[in-house]
């Protein structure tokens, strides 16, 4: 068994049903498993829809996970990828005084270098969004912290694999 | 509910429709699944099903049990010795909680189980309103699958699916929650067998070439063991099973769930692995060269520290559950699929043979074990009774024919070690959650699923306390079912383990009981109390002879120790005979 905790992007096809969180983050509970983070939506099969869950954890370990998970009778199809085999971004908005904006040359910089966007702009406040991989988020996020943020929030992982998924193809031959 | 829709839009059948209230609807909906019996407990948020099951009672048998609980293990037993579904239902609220602990027994021994529980008004969900629970939420992690109807409309659907999940593939609970509106609601009621579920998929399929692969270990062993799990049993694939062996000559033992599904007496039976298992394959599995797992999932009672569990051998898992497939055990060969169609795939691929010099090595530890353990518990000649002697003389006189139904300790270990299981479905108990409880209102499901068998249940005084209140249900239902109280006036299985591993302190082990005969006699019940051992035969014979229901108590020695015994944490090869 490796020894090393590897970040996995966890893709998980399932049909639309309410209980159905529960019964996935139960899978990782049991195990004491913390969820980086976690996005459901639809996906590209119209009434199926996806879950993206980040976790850190052992590969053997992982593979147990996903056969836990893939027996829910709700559960389509689920996978696990790593770092490498994904294109992944995460997203995040700061709310920010409005002085700041004008006062601190910086900031503007910054939002530029960081390809950031500017969402609104009140008397108050304005808001930032900035989309990208967990690094550069980090990083914006540490150079306006030194200004102050007024509120921050970031978005689960979302991720496409560089492979084929082929559930489109797994549907038809499920179906009876 | 989309791909019942699919389904249903596919077969192209003119349905008749008909208007009723969604409580009637429930009932047809299990009159259409073949339901005769269904155990449980009436209460507000369930009550227009009961209105309807007092008008359906000529065709749906409900079984008052005295406990939601009681209810659940009834529902278990009925299903383990038929195979077919078993039918629980309570009100919300308590009368559902009181259902978990026999969902969460049905989901890790795989028992197919629908409950049904009533819930508050729709338009009350998530009030806090009186009786209400989230049941959906509260069994989540211990069924197969559960659901929450809110709309008449969704009951035929949604009843279809849950009998087609509790029972294909691996077997296993569901609960439907049901409001209460929805079961006064009418609607257009039409029912359709559920046949698939696109995103569930039962049974996996077999690879051939992994089939071959086991066949060409097999050929080649020189030492191969079986271990065989409830999978043979639920696979129905028990001839399939007998055929692969003797073809191969395969020293073949089993896991608790697993007992029955061969004869006690077949000569490749070598016996039964896990902590209070038989020497023999205990010992053997750290010795085979291939071993040959076969729908069990090496649960650490069977497999002891997994460090040092069958190093040295291949290993080969026919298993249903993709999930199973090196959880605990990495396998050399995954044979996915049931156990029946690949046992059948398996036979003509393997060579006969007889293993002879191997099979003795199981003959000489089984000698060992008989000096030192089964002598002193089946012929003893210290003066206590033991339990042993008493499975042995019910073995005797039910011929090895009856089903036992055992509850959790130190007897339980007893009756699986020592009765003789002539039939397939014959070993009832609480395997994978220990659930302590669980035989009284079992043996009453199985005796009402099959009343052309025997059924004996055995229990300890602690277990059959805690689910006592069943005798209630055995008396109004006439079930003649046989019980036998081992009563050694402890926690045995605790008190063991802390006479062993605690230096004897026997903290709240002992039990200061009740006049269990005039217990039963208060529900009229025939009973006796043996305290001797020449008393035994004799009393064995009226308990058999008796038409209705008898209790028995057997007073037996009351500091026994059950032996084999695999430590925990320690290799199954390390097992214990004193
Ligand atoms: C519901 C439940 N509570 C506690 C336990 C722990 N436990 C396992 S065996 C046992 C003792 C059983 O005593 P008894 O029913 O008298 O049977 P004996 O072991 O004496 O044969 C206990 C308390 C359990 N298995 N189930």
């Amino acid at each position: 068994m490796s020894i090393e905790k590897n970040l996995y992007t966890v893709s998980i096809y399932t049909e639309n049903n309410i209980g159905l969180l529960n019964r996935i983050s139960a899978i990782f509970q049991r195990r004491h498993i913390n969820i980086e983070s976690l996005n459901t939506s639809v996906s590209e099969i119209e009434g199926v829809s996806k879950f993206t869950i980040l976790v850190r954890m052992h590969e053997e370990q992982i593979k147990k996970i996903i056969g836990q998970i893939e027996k829910q009778v709700e559960v389509i199809k689920a996978y696990y990828h790593s770092e490498e085999d994904t294109i992944y971004q995460e997203s995040c908005l700061f709310k920010i005084k409005s002085d700041l904006l004008f006062d601190e040359r910086q900031i503007q910089n910054i939002i530029k270098e960081s390809n950031a966007r500017i969402v609104t702009v009140n008397k108050e406040f304005f808001v930032l969004e900035k989309s990208g991989r967990t690094q550069e988020i980090e990083l914006l996020y540490r150079e306006l912290s030194a200004f102050g943020i007024m509120q921050f929030t970031r978005s689960g992982r979302i991720a496409v694999t560089k492979d084929e998924m082929k559930i489109s193809t797994m549907l038809k031959t499920f179906q009876h | 509910m989309k791909e019942i829709q699919t389904i249903q839009s596919q077969t192209k059948t003119i349905k008749t429709t008909e208007r009723i209230s969604g409580s009637e609807a429930i009932i047809k909906c299990l009159l259409a699944e073949g339901v005769d019996i269904i155990y449980g407990y009436p209460g507000g948020a369930i009550m227009p099903v009961y209105d309807e099951l007092y008008k359906y009672q000529d065709d749906i048998h409900h079984v008052l049990t005295r406990h939601e609980q009681g209810a659940t293990h009834s529902a278990q037993g009925y299903a383990r010795i038929s195979g077919k579904v078993g039918v629980a239902i309570a009100t919300s609220g308590p009368g559902a909680t009181n259902l978990i602990t026999g969902i969460a027994d049905a989901q890790i021994d795989s028992t197919p189980m629908v409950c049904i529980t009533g819930q508050v008004g729709s338009h009350l969900l998530g009030s806090d309103a009186f009786q209400e629970t989230d049941i959906v939420g509260i069994s989540t992690p211990v069924t197969k699958w559960n659901h929450q109807i809110t709309k008449a409309s969704e009951i035929p659907e949604v009843f279809a699916k849950a009998f087609y999940i509790a029972k294909s593939g691996r077997p296993g609970p569901v609960l439907i929650d049901i409001t209460k509106d929805a079961q006064f609601e009418e609607f257009d009621y039409s029912y359709e067998k559920c046949t698939g579920i696109r995103s569930y998929k039962p049974v996996p399929e077999t690879d051939i070439t992994t089939l071959e692969t086991a066949a060409d270990l097999i050929n080649t062993a020189k030492k191969p063991m079986v271990v065989w799990g409830q999978g043979v049993i639920l696979g129905e694939a028990e001839n399939e099973f007998k055929a692969v062996i003797e073809k191969a000559g395969l020293p073949s033992a089993w896991t608790i769930l697993g007992a029955s599904a061969i004869p006690t007496s077949h000569p490749l039976n070598v016996g039964m692995v896990g902590m209070h298992g038989n020497y023999a394959p205990n010992v053997l599995t750290n010795e085979c060269d291939v071993l040959i797992a076969i729908g069990m999932r090496f649960d650490d009672r069977v497999t002891g520290n997994l460090a040092t569990y069958a190093k040295q051998a291949k290993i080969i898992h026919f298993e249903i559950d993709p999930a199973e497939v090196d959880k605990n055990v990495k396998t050399d060969v995954a044979v996915l699929g049931d156990a029946k169609t690949s046992l059948k795939a398996l036979l003509p691929l393997l060579n006969e043979n007889s293993h002879t010099e191997w099979h003795q090595k199981f003959k000489d530890l089984y000698q060992i074990e008989f000096d030192k353990v089964i002598k002193n518990d089946l012929y003893p000649t210290k003066e206590g009774l033991t339990m042993g002697e008493v499975l042995k003389e019910i073995n005797i006189q039910t011929k090895g024919e009856a089903a036992i139904v055992s509850d959790v300790g130190q007897h339980q270990m007893i009756a699986c070690r020592y009765a003789d299981f002539n039939v397939s479905k014959s070993n009832i108990t609480s395997g994978g959650l220990g659930t302590m409880g669980f035989a009284l209102p079992a043996a009453i499901g199985a005796k009402m699923a099959a009343p052309e068998r025997e059924v004996v249940m055995i229990a300890g005084d602690g277990g059959y306390q805690m689910t006592i209140q069943e005798l209630g249900t055995l008396f109004q239902q006439r079930v003649p079912v046989k019980i036998v109280v081992l009563n050694n006036e402890f926690l045995g299985m605790v008190r063991q383990w802390q006479q062993l591993f605690f230096d004897k302190r026997y903290a709240s082990t002992e039990m200061v009981n009740p006049d269990f005969v005039a217990i039963a006699k208060g529900y009229h019940i025939d009973a006796k109390k043996v305290t001797q051992r020449d008393d035994l035969k004799s009393a064995v014979t009226e308990m058999i002879d008796c038409q209705g229901p008898y209790f028995l108590e057997v007073c037996v020695e009351k500091e026994d120790n059950v032996f084999p015994m695999i430590p925990t944490g320690a290799s199954v090869s390390d097992i214990r005979l004193e």
